[in-house]
């Protein structure tokens, strides 16, 4: 009965990788247990593991103790966005969002239609038939995020998807992710190094430690929705952002 | 600054008038040659006995005969070449013991000339059409196969995991990731091998045959009849520019997303 009450559980996850002389430690006894449709942000100094903690949410890597559990124990289909937007520079910006759909043989008629909506949703009808390498940095995210949304994922993982990006572009950019996450409610884990980002968007924060990352602070992020720019000057969004600034420093 | 620009692409793509131009000189310094030396026709024809040769070996049907057998021959060797090449190429690329294992044959092969094993292949296969293509596909095999090994290593760490995470199957990964990465590399190996391919062809005639333009060029030099061997000659440089431009057609036809950078 307790099964659909989590969208994944990661119960005393570590991760090593070997290295030249012994084990460099990723990840040490990670537990955590998020319900569908949260929307989770990942803080945490450089090489804390962040990105680990995603490629073994999407199954690339596998823990080295511990386990991952899924509702009905399997790997559930996942969007993942990174860094660099990573777009094929051999397909057009419509080509790129309609590839998971081929890799599945979707009907053409249906990936015609779920395309075009997608396109529509991240707002670049007007770039549908532009090659990708021509595309500016917040554009070619915006189609990496619906190359990730259109197959419907159960769980969409975004490493640091905006750090490339300029401010005020990637203000925007998180707003837009909003949106698109209210219209199709699916359980989000953002990996980011801003805080203000982490209070505006997430239901959740959690902070993890320098290596071997271990969770240092979990954190319910109870800030009324909608937030906007004004959010940021509330008391208890400052409070927030004091608390994780402190767990992040120490 | 747009000006500029607009300058140094027109410097570096000379007009079509180039080519004639050029082609005129050639003709014109040959023949100034021709006039002022006073050789004879068997050291240096001159273009107008050329001009006739070429006619009586159209007509008489030999020149399109031996052509025939040459681009045969070309041709086959490109594609089993290509073909074992990019295939083994693949296979290294998935294996890392199977590289170890076989690149220091495949360095050492590379060592050995090929006009110096021409020969020992036609002893071995005949003087036929089989033991030039033998020919062709070797000297085309190493370079297709080095680039369809850097090919694939060019290909981003990062979309082989999107492809992962979007369980694509190892066919999939290759039709939708591997090749279109790999294209650019691997297109450049073969307007390399088309051309390799052509010297493969003549030294394998050269060392034995009974037909071919490299038969063609024995002939006519067993004869003293050198305005064949330009005609021979002159029509091999014209099936290596021809391959080499069919391959520039093809990069520019699948590689139009490269241009917008
Ligand atoms: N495939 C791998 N092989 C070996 N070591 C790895 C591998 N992937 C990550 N690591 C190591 O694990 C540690 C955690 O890396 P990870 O990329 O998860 O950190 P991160 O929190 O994402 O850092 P950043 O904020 O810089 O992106 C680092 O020390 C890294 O060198
Ligand atoms: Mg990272």
């Amino acid at each position: 009965m307790n099964e659909q009450s989590f969208a994944f559980h990661l119960n005393a996850v570590s991760k090593n990788f070997p290295e030249k002389e012994g084990e460099l430690e990723a990840l040490e006894n990670v537990s955590l247990e998020v319900p569908p449709e949260q929307f989770l942000c990942v803080l945490g100094p450089s090489g804390s593991g962040k990105s680990t903690l995603l490629r073994l949410l999407a199954g690339l890597l596998k823990p080295s103790s511990g386990e991952i559990l899924f509702p009905g124990n399997e790997q559930p289909s996942v969007g993942l966005v990174f860094q660099q937007a990573n777009l094929m520079p051999w397909r057009d910006v419509w080509a790129n969002i309609s590839l998971p759909l081929e890799l599945r043989a979707v009907e053409p008629q249906e990936i015609e239609r779920r395309v075009t909506e997608m396109i529509e949703l991240v707002g670049l009808q007007e770039f549908q038939h532009a090659w990708s390498a021509t595309l500016s940095g917040g554009m070619a995210q915006r189609v990496a995020i619906a190359r990730a949304l259109i197959q419907d994922p159960d769980l969409l993982l975004l490493d640091e998807p905006f750090g490339a990006l300029d401010a005020i572009t990637r203000e925007r950019m998180g707003t837009e992710l909003l949106h698109i996450w209210e219209k199709r409610r699916k359980t989000v884990v953002l990996v980011t190094h801003s805080i203000s980002e982490a209070l505006l968007l997430s239901d959740r924060v959690v902070v993890l430690t320098r290596r071997p990352g271990t969770v240092c602070l979990d954190l319910l992020n109870d800030l009324p929705r909608p937030r906007s720019d004004e959010t940021r000057y509330d008391p208890h969004f400052v409070q927030l952002s004091r608390t994780l600034r402190a767990s992040i420093e120490q | 600054m747009k000006n500029k620009k607009i300058k140094t692409e027109s410097e570096r793509k000379p007009s079509i008038w180039v080519y004639p131009i050029a082609l005129l000189l050639f003709l014109f310094v040959w023949q100034g040659l021709v006039l002022l030396l006073k050789l004879p026709a068997f050291i240096l024809p001159s273009p107008q006995q050329v001009w006739m040769r070429l006619g009586v070996a159209i007509r008489d049907g030999s020149l399109a005969r031996h052509l025939l057998a040459t681009l045969t021959e070309v041709l086959s060797g490109l594609f089993f070449g290509i073909l074992t090449a990019s295939l083994l190429g693949y296979l290294l690329s998935k294996s890392k013991v199977l590289e170890n294992i076989l690149s220091p044959f495949l360095v050492a092969s590379q060592a050995v000339p090929v006009a110096a094993i021409a020969p020992l292949l036609i002893i071995w296969f005949g003087s036929g059409v089989m033991s030039k293509i033998l020919i062709c596909s070797l000297t085309v095999f190493f370079p297709v196969l080095v680039n369809t090994l850097v090919g694939l290593h060019a290909v981003p760490d990062s979309m082989r995991d999107l492809m992962r995470t979007l369980h694509a199957t190892r066919w999939q990964t290759l039709r939708y990731l591997e090749l279109p990465a790999a294209l650019p590399i691997l297109l450049g190996g073969m307007r390399v091998g088309a051309t390799l391919s052509v010297i493969g062809a003549v030294v394998g005639e050269l060392a034995g045959a009974d037909k071919g333009l490299g038969f063609l060029i024995n002939v006519g030099r067993g004869q003293y009849d050198t305005a064949l061997v330009f005609v021979a000659v002159l029509t091999l440089v014209l099936l290596a520019i021809c391959l080499y431009g069919i391959v520039l057609l093809l990069e520019k036809r699948l590689l139009r997303w490269q241009e917008v950078k």
